[in-house]
């Protein structure tokens, strides 16, 4: 065991991704921009499962980061279909263009 | 016997229940049958317990049955209970026996009308009604019954309901009955708050121990309740609703408007006689306004050309003497004529109805006329009728009882000689008027065909009631004519006997002369006055002054227009300048205020996800905030 990350720089590098996504996410109008965006704020609560876990020495932090990424796998999926099909509709990717319910 | 006495209320009720449930799907003579039939049965009920209370002697001469406590709030515990003693029983066997009368009548007199389920239904609810009255035992289900009757008064004057006038006479009643009926309901709770019951007999007690005579609480609860009386009983200034209840069917009016309801406040103050004698001024203005009523109300009926009208001011003015009777302390003889005047009154008004129907349904006397010899039977018995109503000595019962109400007013030590002398002059008023309508209704050339004549069920009620506006006299008679006082010695078990002052008494027979020579004055100047082709009433009505007077007697004292003037008209501004309720301001402030919010939040649903992704950042932000720093 060397020396392990101090936890403080493992949230902080966390909580950073985290508003960096979320920030992605408020701001980009194109959807894939969006959806990597979520990507980078799931990475970021996966990091603070992680860094959690090797404080505590334990590994839920790394089966629930497993989890995530099963998770995110699947969310990308299903984004990239409905992605695909909003694309077909409206043929632009502007977020604020799907912004009308029809049906 | 006795323990029949709940059935008597509950058959009408009964009788109103299933024409109101299954009125539709029974046939005409099913209808008669259950609506008639069940006054019937309660007027056999009354009999039966009449003959029981007779039968025996009770303990204080009053028999309670008690059914179920209706309700019992903190300390208030009304029940459902009937009380029967001399006064409730002679109302009972007035309103089942001439009800039954009318209804019998009825059944023949409406047989084309087309909602005959639903007269018989309102006739069974106000029957009930007025025996839930008559019989309460404690205020509160008086005045349910009160109500009771106020409400079918207004269904059956409004019967005709297509017709708009109808419908305005029968809110007009309505409406105006109400302003009694507040005072009254002021009354019972003034009573309750200061006495703590409202059963009768306990709050007499209660009132006779606790009162002084004269106190401010004694005079307040009497004016409330004379207030009531004065509402239902059509009395100044409450009179105005009575002449046009005469919109409904004539046999509502003989039932209704002459023979029960509007005799209920003469009930209620002779109920509650402990109350108005702890209150002189009181029941000194009972005995005026009754004089005044009597005197106004037969001025009025002298015009009217509308044979009902003739006799709905007749009605008012008869029951200005029960009131009269009642004001100086004639308990018994105020009673009497309420008995007399429930027989001929409702012979009079069954009578009209006949004349009416007979006519094309023609109101108005001057185009009838020589009657006589077209339906003798109803002249006939309209005749005893009127003479029963004009007092005709000797041989009428309303010579009886209106001689004993006069010979109190001049006696009594609460009466006096002014009292006497509106009393004598109502009296020739009544002779006048009511031989007004049979000169100008019976006699005389025919003017018109008779189209339908009455059958026998018509006409047998009628009989019974010229028999009984005879018979029912002599059961009373002064001491100058050999003293009988069957009457009054039963009445006197449940009120206070009539005190003569001292050198009073002694004038009966010359009193008697008096009324006697003045009802007959009347008959008198009504034939010098209305019979015949060259009527001299016509050439005095022709001349200025008597045009006037006509006009002003006509329109009932302008006590319509005064009222309208005065009271409605500002209403009816007022509520006009008001439609736009400014109570309704804060509501309608309220929905601005919920519209303009809903706008904002709508501003909110813009369909944009990454708006809606920032909503959910900052919620999240601010309950984690929470969470961390409180």
């Amino acid at each position: 065991m060397t020396a392990s990350v101090n936890l403080d720089h493992g949230l902080i590098l966390a909580a950073a991704l985290f508003v960096l996504g979320l920030f992605g996410v408020l701001a980009r109008r194109n959807i894939i921009f969006i959806l990597l965006s979520i990507e980078v704020m799931l990475n970021a609560a996966g990091l603070a499962f992680v860094v959690a876990g090797a404080k505590w020495g334990e590994t839920d932090g790394q089966v629930m980061f497993i989890f995530i990424l099963a998770m995110a796998a699947a969310e990308v999926s299903v984004g990239l279909a409905l992605m695909l099909r909003m694309y077909h509709m409206l043929k632009t990717l502007d977020a604020d263009a799907a912004g009308s319910m029809k049906g | 016997m006795l323990e029949f006495l709940w059935l008597i209320p509950t058959l009408p009720f009964a009788g109103f229940l299933v024409l109101a449930l299954a009125g539709g799907r029974l046939s005409r003579g099913g209808i008669a049958a259950v609506g008639v039939g069940s006054v019937g049965l309660s007027s056999i009920a009354a009999f039966a317990v009449a003959a029981g209370f007779l039968g025996q002697t009770l303990p204080g001469h009053f028999y309670v049955q008690r059914l179920w406590p209706w309700m019992s709030v903190g300390g208030f515990t009304p029940e459902i209970s009937l009380y029967l003693d001399a006064l409730s029983l002679v109302m009972m066997m007035v309103v089942t026996f001439v009800g039954f009368l009318i209804h019998l009548y009825s059944s023949e007199f409406m047989i084309e009308e087309e909602g005959y389920g639903r007269f018989f239904a309102y006739m069974n609810l106000f029957v009930g009604s007025m025996l839930t009255l008559v019989l309460a035992d404690n205020l509160l289900l008086l005045y349910l019954g009160w109500e009771g009757v106020g409400l079918c008064s207004y269904l059956l004057i409004g019967f005709w309901y297509k017709e708009p006038a109808n419908g305005l006479a029968a809110r007009k009643a309505f409406v105006v009955t109400r302003v009694g009926d507040t005072a009254m309901i002021v009354g019972l709770f003034l009573l309750f708050t200061n006495l703590g019951t409202l059963q009768i007999q306990e709050l007499m007690r209660l009132a006779a121990e606790r009162w002084a005579v004269g106190s401010g609480l004694a005079i307040a609860a009497a004016a409330l309740l004379l207030g009531g009386a004065l509402g239902k009983s059509a009395q100044l200034p409450l009179q105005t609703w009575l002449p046009d209840a005469m919109a409904g069917p004539s046999p509502v009016s003989a039932l209704i408007h002459a023979a029960t309801m509007v005799t209920a406040g003469v009930y209620l103050i002779a109920r509650t006689h402990v109350i108005f004698s702890l209150a002189p001024v009181v029941q000194e203005a009972v005995a005026v306004i009754g004089a005044l009523t009597l005197l106004l109300a037969g001025f009025s009926a002298l015009t009217q050309t509308d044979i009902k009208r003739v006799l709905a001011y007749s009605t008012i003015s008869q029951i200005g003497y029960m009131f009269l009777a009642l004001g100086v302390g004639a308990w018994s003889a105020a009673i009497f004529h309420f008995m007399t005047h429930a027989f001929f009154k409702a012979l009079l008004f069954l009578g009209a109805g006949i004349v009416i129907n007979a006519l094309h349904d023609e109101h108005n006397m001057f185009k009838m006329g020589g009657l006589r010899t077209q339906v003798p039977v109803t002249f006939w018995t309209f005749l005893i009728g009127a003479s029963s109503l004009s007092a005709l000595p000797f041989v009428t019962a309303g010579f009886y009882s209106k001689d004993l109400i006069l010979f109190e007013t001049w006696a009594s030590p609460a009466g006096s000689r002014w009292l006497w002398a509106a009393g004598l002059l109502g009296a020739f008023l009544t002779s006048l008027y009511t031989f007004r309508i049979v000169f100008v209704t019976f006699f005389g050339d025919a003017k018109m065909q008779v189209s339908r004549k009455p059958g026998g069920i018509m006409t047998a009620p009628v009989v019974i009631l010229a028999v009984l506006s005879v018979l029912a006299g002599f059961i009373e008679l002064p001491s100058s004519l050999g003293e009988v006082r069957i009457f009054t010695n039963f009445l006197g078990n449940a009120l206070p006997a009539e005190t003569v002052s001292p050198g009073g008494s002694g004038d009966g027979m010359a009193l008697m002369i008096v009324a006697s020579a003045v009802s007959l004055a009347g008959i008198f100047a009504a034939y010098f006055l209305f019979f015949g082709k060259n009527r001299v009433a016509d050439l005095l009505a022709g001349l200025a002054p008597g045009r006037m007077l006509h006009r002003f007697w006509f329109s009932g004292w302008g006590f319509d227009r005064l009222y309208d003037l005065f009271l409605v008209r500002p209403f009816v501004w007022f509520a006009r300048s008001n439609k736009d309720d400014f109570t309704d301001l804060v509501y309608i402030g309220m929905i601005w205020l919920t519209g303009r919010f809903n706008n904002l939040l709508s501003l909110s649903q813009n369909g944009k996800i990454r708006f809606y992704a920032a909503g959910i950042a900052f919620g999240a932000v601010v309950v984690i905030a929470i969470a961390v720093f409180l």
